[in-house]
């Protein structure tokens, strides 16, 4: 028994499982997966002192020499690993914001998460001077109070898409005020912190910080995964998910805090990276062609976006080190210029 | 009028839809808005009586009094209110355009094209005086809304609503991480960079009002003939067509418009983004969905808000000052939750 879609699809029955997905769909997240695993081995093998690829491969499995393995295991990998599951957890995130508010311009900064996470940041910096594990706990910290206070605000007997994006507009402005009266109040040297850590930048990150990210990962992403359906039937309408069995508000409910929960992890570990959760659901869609947002692809997308802007913001101006999030910006945005003049073209 | 005001419209309480409600409300807001025009003659540094200041305002007697309040702070007044209907027409014009509630002025890329060029200014060329940067914030905010405009309509579907703010906002950010790469690059210029982009109307003076003037003018007045086309548009570009509205005119039309408006502004006082974002939902909670009545509420309020915020920026912190910026955000978003909460939401 096959349904046609209008496109080829890949189907999976099997005895308390099945899936669809459009065939199109599966191949280019292969394709940008397999582009994400090439990248990671080219920053690892690329830098101040490169590493030809078959001792990037000795250097994994411990067989070359001790610098190598150093360089390799110690630094090179985490980062570059940090990087995707970072970029993952980004356009995963971006994904369940759009599919919520059924908007493109919807990201996690659509529920103030991140001017709550800069607010908390900067009152660390400024009270405390800073130091990593300080003002990542103060963003997580910030942006989880932003958020739980737009939401309740904009709770009245179930919430509205609509309703969740004007409160969460004003609690945003509001907050995004605050940043700039403290910002311009700062030290110099305050500032330049603040600005640094406010661009997102994965400097000086390492196996310590990798393990943490990944244990939470592994809880975050199976959990959006079985999401995921649900959140296809919500994008139909409150009525018509409700009356085909869904509950909006709860599933609105798990989504808005796996959501937070992503950026959340990011912005702990790297600070706020602009730009990928809203750029990589749009590209993603783009290239797989599908009505929706998927999630997957979106995920997939952010990764390698996040893997290619940090080689860049490590290699451009070296041995200058950008922040990643000024160039996730660039590199995402012409992008995404280009997909969508390109896109009409083909019409 | 009674055509384009269906009763499916029920949402907002009948009162109030009716024309003389809405003139005399609108009526209010202007008397309101001469009332805190002369009150932020009064309130500053220094305070002057009322009494003074207006005799002042009619004899002018050379004194000291006379420059403060006809130099100093007639302009300031004046520019408050020019710029803040500017935001507010271009708030409702951009957003009802997108037919997006997160739609706000910076979405053509006005924002970021303007602080790119200051930036540029700033970092690369040394570019220190205020007068200066007016241009640059001009001309950038321009060339990047031709830009998004340009890139938005290539192909056979022409500029939808969506891909032009796809690419507005992309392109923004591009011009933002190009703006904040120059900055890291240049420590030296961070602050000024920051003071500016907070948004303030401290010390601009006569040359800058009279400079943003003509735009500001000329775009209110296209925006004072594209209500009615407009209207049709919130329906969807098909049907806008089938009622006769010329789709791609209104559009060319708007996005000048709010070029100008928000360039002009944004020039002027930095980018004050919130108040362009903020009125036009407000207003749409009292006027209900006509273009109409939206955007002289929309002018109106906007230039309530920012001159109030500006007032009330002045006092706060006395001595010190409290950029406009930070105060619009500070005034303006919680009476925006307050009314999200209360009012029953309608959408675009």
């Amino acid at each position: 028994m096959t349904v046609d879609f209008g496109y080829r699809t890949l189907a999976v029955q099997r005895r308390g499982w099945s899936g669809i997905a459009s065939l199109r769909a599966a191949l280019v997240t292969l394709a940008l997966a397999a582009a994400t695993v090439i990248g990671v081995v080219v920053s690892i093998s690329t830098g101040t002192y490169d590493i030809p690829l078959d001792e990037v491969v000795g250097g994994l499995l411990g067989t070359a020499d001790g610098g190598t393995v150093l360089v390799v295991r110690e630094w090179r990998m985490p980062r570059a690993l940090l990087a995707t599951l970072l970029g993952v957890a980004l356009g995963m995130s971006g994904a369940i914001f759009q599919s919520l508010t059924r908007n493109p311009l919807g990201s996690p900064d659509v529920i103030g998460f991140s001017s709550g996470s800069y607010t908390g940041a900067l009152i660390v910096i400024l009270v405390t001077g800073g130091g990593y594990y300080a003002v990542a706990a103060g963003a997580l910290v910030g942006g989880v109070v932003t958020a739980l206070v737009v939401f309740v605000l904009a709770y009245r007997r179930g919430v509205q898409g609509f309703r969740l994006i004007i409160v969460g507009i004003g609690v945003s402005a509001l907050l995004a005020a605050s940043n700039t009266y403290l910002m311009l109040r700062a030290t110099v040297e305050e500032q330049l912190t603040a600005g640094v850590w406010g661009s997102g930048s994965l400097n000086g990150l390492s196996i310590a910080e990798l393990v943490p990210v990944a244990l939470v990962m592994l809880v975050l992403v199976p959990a959006v995964l079985t999401l995921s359906p649900a959140l296809r039937v919500l994008e139909l309408g409150d009525d018509a998910a409700g009356s085909l069995g869904s509950r909006p508000t709860s599933i609105r409910l798990a989504a808005i805090v796996l959501g937070v929960a992503l950026v959340a992890l990011v912005t702990a570990a790297a600070g706020p990276i602009a730009f990928i959760a809203l750029v990589a659901p749009q590209i993603a869609r783009r290239l797989t062609r599908s009505a929706g947002v998927g999630l997957i692809a979106a995920g997939v997308t952010g990764a390698l976006l996040l893997v290619i802007s940090d080689f860049l913001a490590q290699r451009l101006f070296a041995p200058l080190q950008l922040p990643v999030g000024i160039v996730t910006v660039s590199v995402g945005g012409v992008y995404f210029v280009w997909l969508l003049v390109r896109e009409t073209r083909r019409r | 009028m009674t055509v384009l005001d269906p009763p499916a419209v029920a949402t907002v309480p009948p009162r109030s839809r009716l024309p003389l409600t809405r003139s005399l409300f609108l009526a209010a807001a202007a008397v309101l808005l001469v009332v805190v025009f002369l009150l932020s003659l009064c309130v500053g540094a220094r305070g002057i009586p009322f009494a003074e200041v207006w005799q002042v305002l009619w004899r002018p007697d050379g004194s000291e009094t006379s420059y403060i309040v006809r130099e100093m702070r007639m302009s300031r007044a004046t520019l408050a209110l020019l710029v803040g209907a500017a935001l507010g027409v271009a708030g409702a014009l951009i957003q009802a355009l997108t037919r997006n509630p997160l739609a706000d002025t910076g979405i053509l890329g006005v924002g970021a094209g303007a602080s790119f060029a200051v930036v540029v200014a700033i970092g690369l060329l040394g570019v220190t005086a205020l007068s200066q940067y007016l241009w640059f914030a001009f001309i950038g905010a321009i060339l990047v809304t031709a830009l998004v405009y340009a890139l938005g309509s290539i192909g056979a579907a022409g500029a939808t609503p969506v891909r032009l703010t796809l690419v507005g906002v992309a392109l923004g950010a591009v011009l933002g991480g190009f703006s904040s790469a120059i900055t890291m690059l240049n420590p030296d210029s961070f602050d000024d960079m920051l003071r500016w982009s907070a948004g303030s109307l401290a010390g601009r003076g006569w040359p800058t009002l009279v400079t943003v003037a003509a735009p500001i003018a000329a775009g209110l007045l296209i925006a004072a003939i594209v209500g009615r086309p407009l209207n049709a548009i919130s329906l969807g570009d098909d049907l806008a067509r089938s009622l006769g509205a010329n789709v791609v005119r209104t559009r060319v039309l708007v996005i000048i418009a709010v070029t100008l408006l928000a360039g002009a502004a944004t020039a002027a006082a930095g980018p004050v983004g919130f108040v362009g974002l903020m009125v036009p939902h407000v207003v749409r909670w009292f006027t209900g969905p006509d273009q109409r009545w939206i955007i002289p509420f929309s002018a109106v309020g906007a230039a309530l808000l920012l001159l109030a915020s500006d007032v009330l920026g002045r006092v706060v912190i006395a001595p010190q000052e409290l950029e406009v910026g930070i105060v619009t955000a500070f005034v303006g978003a919680p009476v925006l939750v307050a009314l999200a909460r209360r009012t029953r939401v309608s959408a675009l």
